[in-house]
């Protein structure tokens, strides 16, 4: 059974939708990525999976449930989280306070959780008493996904998480995002540096105009000369 | 030696008392915003309705026949405290909850708030008559004469027992306030929803709780901001109506959304106020004995006559607007 199930999604702001028809299919081990040129309704479709707009037709499954139109507040508890693009972290808060807001829904001991987010990203167990926004964008970054997995998602949801960075950062989180998912988390994420994501990318989303134009493994996506030309850029 | 002390009682203590209620009440103002987006106007006639209902209490009690050795308005605080911070829940649940679910601008809650208040007066001139009244009409209102033994003065420093008592439980307010922001798990989520609040509900915070938590604090530090001024002064039906401009240059000044800017804004509008209307000709005086005769030094030296006390707030609001605009704390704009 697919950890996550989107079929046949239709969505939008209000007007006309963004989304019409996308369906979508990840496991529990697979990192996916969805890719396209600009507008094509990548973000809108996290944002849709996530309860942030409503979904007009088609519905979402997760671990066999129906979620669609669900609030996040109802969608944390049950083992998703999600990582906006922009403003990401509470600028005020420490660092630290960052993180324990992830884990706002627990009520458990979250220490374990903090310890492995800091050996995940050493530097922000440095800058923990620190508040978030004085953080280079990068470390920011860190902070985004730290707070997102401190809930101890089942499926992490990562819009363009290396939007921004320079490319020593950009190598630096596509690596976590590898071992997040070997440590048991389904992926599924947005991304503009398209080739370098589809490269460990078990499963690949090509969306143009709001509808699924290819999927395959991240390597067949790569390989496929059609998707090359018009999405890759040559 | 007397004309310091009498700068002692008119503007440290004055100033400490006035800072003190505004500070409170800031701090709801600030809360209100920073959660909910809204100016909350009809914050002035939530203090003074906790103010009726610390009196309400107080007379009960006082009719019972009950006596302690404290003003019993101040002894019953904390079970007005959480009455108002009830009525504040209330009056959300009624009049903004509802607005807030259709998607209101914050225009539309600010104009809400103005209805708020004109019924909340209308509802204390009602049930409670337009009078004034005061505390202490059952209880005597202890003044303290503090003696100064050196420097040949022969004023002594005069301070009453209520005003002590609110210096001193509102300096305890804010440490708890500053405990809960900077420890508590609802703490954190009350100034992570003010700093982010779309972060805050993609982060599975309750919301919900957050916004109620806001209204519980404000409602309960306006109960004893509006009563200390019933204390100090009289209660009256347009008792803190009166202020909600200063509070909310406080509120301003210090930086919407942040409760210790709220703090430090309620503070300095304070003591600005009664340094303003201070006749510091009386502290010149002594200069009068070392210049000649012809100069004479004008009776009144005043800033501001008393009566334009509150024009000082806003002088203060458009110089910081001016020098920082997002207010001491660096505030939100929007």
């Amino acid at each position: 059974m697919p950890l996550v199930e989107l079929s046949a999604v239709v969505a939008g702001y209000g007007g006309a939708p963004i989304l019409n028809g996308v369906d979508i299919s990840i496991e529990a081990h697979d990192i996916g990525v969805i890719v396209g040129p600009n507008g094509a309704g990548k973000s809108t479709t996290l944002k849709a999976l996530f309860g942030l707009i409503s979904v007009s037709e088609g519905q979402i499954l997760y671990d066999g449930r129906e979620i669609t139109n669900s609030e996040p507040d109802r969608l944390v508890p049950i083992g998703l989280s999600f990582v906006p693009q922009e403003k990401n972290v509470f600028t005020s808060l420490t660092v630290q306070e960052n993180l324990e807001m992830g884990a706002f829904i627990r009520r458990d001991d979250i220490s374990e959780t903090l310890g492995s987010v800091y050996d995940m990203f050493p530097p922000l167990k440095e800058k923990r008493r620190q508040p978030a926004g004085e953080l280079s964008g990068g470390q920011r970054q860190m902070v985004a996904i730290g707070r997102a997995l401190m809930s101890r998602p089942r499926l992490l949801l990562l819009d363009e998480p290396s939007a921004g960075l320079s490319p020593r950062y950009v190598m630096e989180i596509f690596e976590q995002v590898v071992k997040i998912n070997a440590s048991g988390v389904g992926i599924l994420m947005v991304e503009q540096n398209a080739r370098q994501a589809l490269a460990f990318a078990s499963k690949g989303f090509v969306l143009a105009a709001g509808r699924n134009r290819f999927s395959g493994t991240g390597r067949e996506l790569l390989d496929d000369p059609e998707v090359a030309k018009s999405f890759l850029g040559g | 030696m007397n004309e310091f002390i009498f700068f002692v009682d008119k503007v440290l203590i004055a100033g400490a008392v006035l800072g003190s209620i505004y500070a409170l009440s800031a701090i709801g103002v600030t809360l209100i915003f920073g959660i909910l987006r809204f100016a909350h106007f009809a914050h002035g006639d939530m203090m003074t309705m906790g103010a009726f209902v610390a009196f309400i209490l107080a007379s009960l009690a006082s009719a019972a026949g009950l006596h302690a050795g404290l003003p019993m308005g101040f002894l019953l605080l904390p079970f007005a405290m959480a009455i108002t911070a009830g009525l504040a829940l209330l009056i959300d649940k009624s009049f903004y909850a509802p607005l807030r679910a259709r998607g209101a601008k914050p225009v539309t809650l600010l104009i809400a708030s103005i209805g708020v208040t004109l019924m909340i007066q209308g509802l204390i001139r009602l049930f409670a008559g337009v009078q004034s009244r005061s505390f202490f009409e059952t209880e005597p209102k202890t003044v303290y004469r503090i003696a100064v033994p050196f420097g040949g003065a022969t004023r002594p420093i005069v301070i009453t027992e209520p005003e002590v008592l609110m210096i001193l439980a509102t300096i305890v307010i804010v440490i708890a306030l500053h405990l809960f922001l900077t420890r508590s798990r609802l703490g954190k989520a009350m100034r992570a929803m003010a700093d982010n609040a779309d972060l805050a509900r993609v982060s599975g915070i309750n919301t919900q709780l957050v916004v109620r938590v806001t209204w519980l604090i404000a409602g309960a530090l306006a109960c004893m901001g509006g009563t200390m001024l019933a204390l100090d002064v009289s209660l009256k039906p347009d008792l803190a109506f009166n202020i909600v401009l200063p509070i909310f240059a406080a509120a301003i000044v210090g930086g919407l959304g942040q409760a210790y800017g709220a703090i430090a804004g309620g503070y300095l509008v304070g003591f600005a106020e009664t340094l303003a209307v201070f006749n510091w000709s009386v502290l010149l005086q002594p200069l009068q004995r070392v210049l000649p005769a012809s100069i004479q030094l004008p009776a009144d030296l005043s800033i501001v006559p008393t009566e334009y006390k509150l024009t000082v707030a806003f002088v203060i609001l458009i110089i910081v607007l001016l020098v920082r605009p997002t207010g001491i704390f660096k505030g939100a704009s929007t």
